[in-house]
């Protein structure tokens, strides 16, 4: 169904009315690409444009195209049919139900199967620390288990071909692994991120400023480099965290 | 000439829903008018009229406000076409959940908030089965996969219902929302109610204050669910 996947933003217009400075953007499948920019300048606004698939109706005035083209109404507001999947910053489950429960509900409104849920679970325990177990009620999760389940849930049931992750850094769930999760096959994947290494894991970053796309930086070569160094630095942050959490003594400066 | 009857849930964000609604109405040519219904008391009127459109408040006071609202629909047709109106909105209190006040030849909207959780669309009762159109607001505070299940729990009451997911805050849903107002049906002589009102009057309804059972009279249901007629 996604076999030549392109989407494309037109832009509208920044927080005073004016027209923003990129008026026009293609994503093509397999592409990550990073919103950047600072708090409160519109980065999840833009996600919002991409997950409701824009028709110049939200204060952005964007429009957003599917191949090129307008997309059908059905495929707005249909979660069987939805192309976006979205993995937002708001992440506290108020939902009274048990984990099994929820995602029993959540497959068969994306018209899929119950067999995914165990491995939702199992997947979702493989981002977090403390495991999820199907039984745990939704409201009792941690920020990072709700996150890691989310996660699990986009990769499996929801399986979209464009997804959106916002601020994932936040989330205190292996970050890397849950990005490398979500592009999965050919997935187009936009990631708002104030994360230098998640910034640079992406082929191109928009810039976010008023309200307004200002600009689309490519990832240079340079860039590139600098991305492996400081991901180096991060897994060791990462392990240090893990033997703080395990209770352990931290003994040396690498 | 065309009703919109928009009911909901206490705090849903119906004022909100309506307020962007009817901006996209004016934008596109339309003459929208508004009465506001409201048991008690309510200052909805001062925000409708900022948009420069006819506004007419009821309080239903001491009447239930659905009955209030259908007892009423003749006058509110008669009051918006007398001020050069093409569309009445009717935002109507909704309380007991019990009834829905929409007339067959209306455009039937129920507002409906997403973090109530998605048990609440099994307890709203006719107000959402009977509905053309089911709006989720607050749908930015929960997770996609959240809204799903709540859509899903909305379709499993109301199968045939158009599903608007709206943002009082921002005004998403409004421009879907207008558009459908104005495909809406013209109104007719003679409507219906889509679905009957509670039970008939008992003797509570006429200032009976005494509580025990053999002051009432009227159809009653006891505890254990049987229904009976005590008359005079």
């Amino acid at each position: 169904m996604n076999e030549e996947l392109t989407l494309t933003i037109l832009g509208g217009v920044d927080k005073d009315g004016v027209p923003e400075p990129v008026k026009f953007l293609e994503v093509s499948k397999g592409e990550i690409i990073g919103i950047v920019g600072p708090t409160g300048s519109g980065k999840s606004t833009l996600i919002d444009d991409i997950e409701q698939l824009a028709q110049g109706d939200t204060p952005t005035g964007r429009s957003i195209l599917i191949n090129g083209k307008r997309p059908d109404a059905v495929i707005r507001v249909d979660p069987r049919k939805k192309l976006v999947a979205q993995l937002s910053q708001k992440m506290h489950f108020l939902a009274d139900m048990t984990v099994v429960d929820f995602l029993h509900m959540h497959a068969r409104s994306r018209g899929k199967g119950p067999e995914l849920v165990d491995r939702v679970i199992e997947l979702a325990n493989t981002l977090t620390g403390e495991p999820i177990s199907p039984d745990h009620y939704l409201t009792v999760l941690s920020g990072g288990q709700s996150r890691s389940l989310m996660t699990a849930d986009i990769a499996v049931i929801s399986d979209s071909p464009v997804v959106l992750i916002d601020e994932i850094e936040n989330a205190g769930i292996k970050k890397q692994e849950a990005l490398k999760l979500l592009s999965g096959e050919g997935k187009i994947v936009v990631v708002v991120t104030h994360d230098p290494v998640l910034a640079l894991m992406a082929s191109r970053r928009i810039v976010i400023r008023n309200g307004a796309m200002m600009d689309i930086i490519t990832t240079s070569r340079e860039e590139q480099d600098v991305c492996g160094r400081i991901t180096q630095v991060d897994n060791w942050l990462m392990s240090l965290r893990d033997t703080i959490r395990r209770g352990e003594i931290v003994e040396e400066l690498a | 000439m065309k009703l919109v009857v928009l009911a909901g849930t206490p705090g849903s964000g119906k004022t909100s829903v309506l307020l962007h609604t009817i901006r996209s109405l004016i934008k596109s040519g339309k003459k929208p008018a508004v009465v506001k219904v409201d048991c008690l008391w309510t200052d909805d009127d001062q925000r409708f009229s900022k948009l420069g459109i006819p506004v007419h408040v009821g309080l239903a006071k001491d009447m239930c406000p659905d009955h209030f609202t259908i007892y009423n629909t003749d006058a509110m047709l008669d009051w918006g076409t007398s001020n050069g109106a093409d569309i009445v909105l009717n935002e109507t209190a909704g309380l007991c959940l019990r009834c829905a006040p929409y007339p067959d030849e209306c455009l039937a909207i129920c507002v409906i908030d997403v973090t109530t959780g998605p048990n609440t669309p099994l307890k709203v009762g006719p107000l959402l089965t009977t509905a053309d159109i089911v709006v989720m607001t607050k749908g930015d505070l929960v997770s996609q996969a959240e809204r799903e299940v709540f859509r899903e729990r909305v379709l499993d009451v109301n199968p045939g219902c158009i599903i608007v997911e709206a943002n009082g805050l921002t005004g998403k849903g409004a421009f879907e929302l207008a558009e459908m107002v104005t495909g809406g049906p013209d109104v007719c002589e003679n409507m219906v109610l889509r679905y009957n009102p509670p039970l008939a009057i008992c003797s509570l309804c006429t200032g009976e204050t005494r509580v025990a059972r053999k002051h009432h009279m009227g159809v009653l249901r006891q505890l254990d669910g049987f229904m009976e007629y005590r008359g005079e």
